[in-house]
């Protein structure tokens, strides 16, 4: 009975959607109050009736019905409750839902903060939201309904896939989601801002803090993804240019480069055609993501089922949305007039060129990845792109950003004048040169790419210094506490998330530089030494956990004389599935890991083991995390918590002046 | 500039966007996981390996030299081989060319009871247990299997299970065409 109500609810939300995705735009057309003053109304039902079917699915794991097949496939009885809530989305189908929640909940978000946009601009957001939506329903219904029966019943469960029996999976894909989907609101916001032709510094205002939203989850969630491969595959990587990694990572790009662009247009009126772009790309680049990942065309270590079916469905949705948002582009943007001129040398031109260098980078890790089908698609023959490429193409990109980053908040709007900024930034400049020659000596080997990624963490770092250092500095106008506390939110996120970019380097630069990879063959009572650490393996025992049999390995850590800690390093092995799962062991610390995992076993005692010292890798997340920090704080800026209490006072809108502008 | 020429440029974002989405198109009739090996037409590896059956009894390349056959890596734990099986031992019935399994990645115990539960189409299986044998062969995923022709040389490289169809589409041809 209960996934028949939620199949029910999915039908029904369809209808809806239809109602969502056509009135309101059409009454925004033609002027009719009635059919607009329907968006709202209908974006909160859709959300309800979503809401409904989710919760059918998930009693229906809680109940453990394997006359379902999603839930058949995906669980057993056995499964600890927090894994039969993940579960959800632990295949293709409940993945779909998932996605559709979450948008759901996006367009239900829109239609609760929107009081202070116009009536228009209110349809027309929600309206291109309902259509989304309408194309996700229509492809869950149609080819991946997770309510499904299985007549007559499994007496259990096939189990949740072991690798996403993990803590880090429980969060991690509805972050990740909440990130790409949130970035159909700034997609909707521009959809409707070309709709209703007025592309103007009050809808950029309205953008940016849904895009910083969007943006922040995305960040947590790629990397919470980069953190799970690490302790899970058991390799000790954490990035591997993998398709569906790609697939988060190029909305994440494009995302980035139009929160600056948005600011851009917010405060310069200029940038206007390219920040409506990005607004599409970084959509349609999470869309073309959900298609690759969704659709079987690549393979990857995430791999899925694939269903040709599915991926023509998908390929169909893409190309209307996507060729339908990028003809209405080109149809309306020509029109759009440009912002404020500014120099060859201002804060513009600097944002421009790392716009420019994020979007290049996000169009390489789309080349890269869609290149292998591309070749076999012209008869070329199979190949695959692995790393070496992205590092190479990363790095010569990634490096003039990174400068620019340094350079860019310190420069002058419109007009910058370069000798006073490097009169004002030289001291970071020779700080930043000192760190890199002295960090990799310390660290016991000179290379050249080390030295840049210090060179340019440490630039960053010192720039943001002094940047905040010229606004705090004690003297006319205020002490420095005051000054401090005084300071824009805004900007003090900027500042963050610029700084875990530098973390983030660091950690990037060190592990790739110094880490060190020892993969041998131990008995009981061998010893390793690897970086300032030496292992000492004791042997291995057994036992069992809720769902799965394991061997744990004991391991003595020594430095020097003295033992530090002991690890234990596990091999799972779940009952329902016979896939055997590494759980390494981790000894973090600020200036790196010791990560040790159980490879095979060679004898009755002893195992190839995998000894790794991983130096600074905890600052790859830290970094990540301030980032995210940033946008958080950036969030809380004051203005947006005004503008709510502006539209919640009262409903007199800032329509007059967004139309009259 | 001419307002052509702006109006392209517009329309660039699109052009690119359909280009992209016919390779999408093409790509989704493409099998990502069809390799072709790069054994194909090479000789076969060098191997020495003890029978599953009989641990006294060493197999080695030159041993199969002067026949087709094809050689089937399975393992007790591998769930697409026990859908494979029957096609196999179907195919043993008729005798065309002898098959040898490569026991992957598995115990003896093991390997021998699932040969007793669901039959035994191989002349012998190969014991490959740390399974150096199957990097050789560059074996990512059980099952595969090789078709050697009588100078020891790979013709033909299944990854995942044989199906009737290849069976009788490809690789009886096949063996055909190297057996006259």
């Amino acid at each position: 009975m209960i996934p028949e109500i939620g199949n029910f609810a999915l039908m029904v939300a369809t209808a809806v959607a239809v109602v969502l995705g056509t009135l309101p735009i059409i009454g925004a057309a033609r002027g009719n109050v009635r059919w607009m003053e329907l968006a709202r109304p209908a974006a909160r039902v859709l959300f309800l009736l979503v809401v409904v079917a989710s919760s059918c699915l998930v009693a229906s794991f809680l109940h453990d019905d394997f006359s379902d097949v999603y839930v058949a496939n995906n669980s057993t009885h056995a499964l600890p409750l927090p894994y039969k809530l993940a579960a959800f989305w632990g295949g293709h189908e409940g993945s779909m839902l998932l996605w559709l929640q979450i948008l759901s909940f996006w367009i239900f978000a829109v239609s609760i903060f929107s009081a202070h946009l116009p009536r228009e601009m209110v349809a027309r957001i929600l309206g291109v939201m309902g259509l989304v939506a309408l194309g996700f329903l229509l492809f869950i219904i149609l080819t991946s309904d997770p309510f499904d029966r299985l007549l007559p019943a499994a007496a259990e469960g096939n189990d949740l896939n072991p690798l996403l029996q993990d803590p880090g999976m429980v969060v991690h894909p509805p972050m990740l989601y909440m990130g790409y989907v949130g970035f159909s609101v700034a997609f909707a916001f521009a959809i409707a801002a070309l709709l209703g032709g007025n592309l103007d510094a009050t809808w950029a205002r309205w953008s940016r803090p849904w895009t910083t939203v969007a943006w922040t989850f995305l960040t947590i969630g790629i990397c919470m993804g980069g953190a799970w491969a690490y302790y899970t595959l058991g390799w000790g990587g954490w990035w591997f240019w993998d398709p569906v990694e790609n697939a988060s990572f190029m909305p994440w790009l494009a995302g980035t480069a139009l929160m600056h662009s948005l600011a851009v247009t917010e405060k310069r009126g200029g940038f206007k055609v390219w920040t409506v772009l990005l607004a599409i790309f970084a959509f349609s680049l999470s869309l073309l993501g959900t298609f690759l990942v969704r659709s079987g065309v690549l393979t990857s270590v995430h791999a899925f089922a694939s269903d040709p079916r599915r991926g023509v469905f998908i390929l169909l949705f893409l190309a209307t949305v996507i060729g339908g948002s990028l003809a209405l582009f080109a149809w309306r943007a020509p029109k759009v007039g440009l912002g404020e001129r500014f120099e060859m040398i201002s804060r513009e031109s600097m944002l421009l060129t790392n716009n420019v260098l994020f979007l290049a980078a996000a169009a390489c890790v789309l080349l890269g990845t869609l290149y292998p089908l591309i070749l076999d698609a012209l008869g070329l023959g199979k190949i695959s792109v692995g790393p070496p490429y992205f590092d190479t193409v990363f790095v010569p990109l990634m490096a003039p950003a990174l400068f620019l980053m340094g350079l860019g908040p310190l420069a002058r709007w419109r007009k910058a004048n370069l000798p006073e900024i490097a009169a004002r930034l030289k001291w970071a400049f020779a700080v930043s040169v000192i760190c890199a020659v002295v960090v990799p000596l310390v660290e016991g080997r000179w290379s050249p790419l080390v030295a840049l990624g210090i060179l340019l963490a440490a630039w960053i770092f010192g720039t943001s210094v002094v940047n905040l250092w010229s606004r705090v500095r004690p003297g006319a106008g205020g002490e420095l506490r005051a000054k401090l506390a005084a300071l824009p939110r805004g900007y003090v996120g900027m500042l963050v998330a610029h700084v875990g970019v530098a973390v983030f380097v660091v950690g990037v630069t060190l592990v790739k530089g110094y880490e060190v990879e020892k993969d041998v063959r131990m008995d009981v009572g061998d010893t390793v030494a690897v970086g300032p650490y030496t292992a000492k393996f004791d042997g291995t025992t057994e036992g069992e956990g809720p769902n799965y049999a394991y061997l744990r390995g004991q391991f003595e850590i020594l430095k020097g004389e003295h033992l530090v800690r002991t690890m234990h390093p596990e091999k799972h092995q779940f009952n329902a599935r016979n896939e055997p799962m590494t759980d390494a062991a981790i000894a973090p610390g600020i200036t790196g890991d010791l990560y040790i995992s159980l490879g095979e076993a060679v004898s009755q005692t002893a195992w190839v083991v995998r000894v790794y010292y991983k130096p600074f890798i905890d600052w790859i997340w830290c970094g990540c995390l301030l980032m995210a920090a940033g946008g958080v704080l950036a969030l809380s800026d004051r203005r947006y918590r005004l503008a709510q209490r502006r539209a919640t006072s009262s409903d007199v809108t800032e329509a007059g002046a967004a139309s009259g502008a | 500039m001419s307002p052509l020429f702006k109006s392209l440029r517009f329309l660039l974002p699109l052009f690119i966007f359909f280009a992209i989405a016919g390779f999408l198109l093409k790509g989704l009739w493409l099998d990502p996981r069809e390799i072709p090996s790069p054994l194909i037409d090479k000789p076969a590896p060098e191997f020495r390996l003890q029978s599953l059956e009989d641990p006294a009894r060493q197999i080695d390349r030159k041993d199969m030299l002067g026949k087709v056959w094809l050689l089937n890596a399975w393992a007790s734990w591998c769930v697409a081989c026990r859908e494979e099986h029957p096609v196999l031992v179907e195919f043993a019935r008729s005798s065309a060319i002898p098959i040898v399994g490569l026991n992957y990645k598995d115990t003896r115990v093991d390997g021998m009871r699932w040969l007793a539960q669901f039959g035994n189409p191989y002349v012998t299986s190969l014991f490959d247990e740390a399974g150096r044998v199957g990097i050789d062969f560059g074996v990512y995923a059980v099952p595969e299997t090789f078709l050697i022709d009588k100078q020891g040389v790979v013709r033909f490289k299944q990854i995942g299970p044989v199906t009737p169809e290849l069976l009788h589409e490809k690789i009886l041809p096949l063996i055909q065409r190297l057996n006259a």
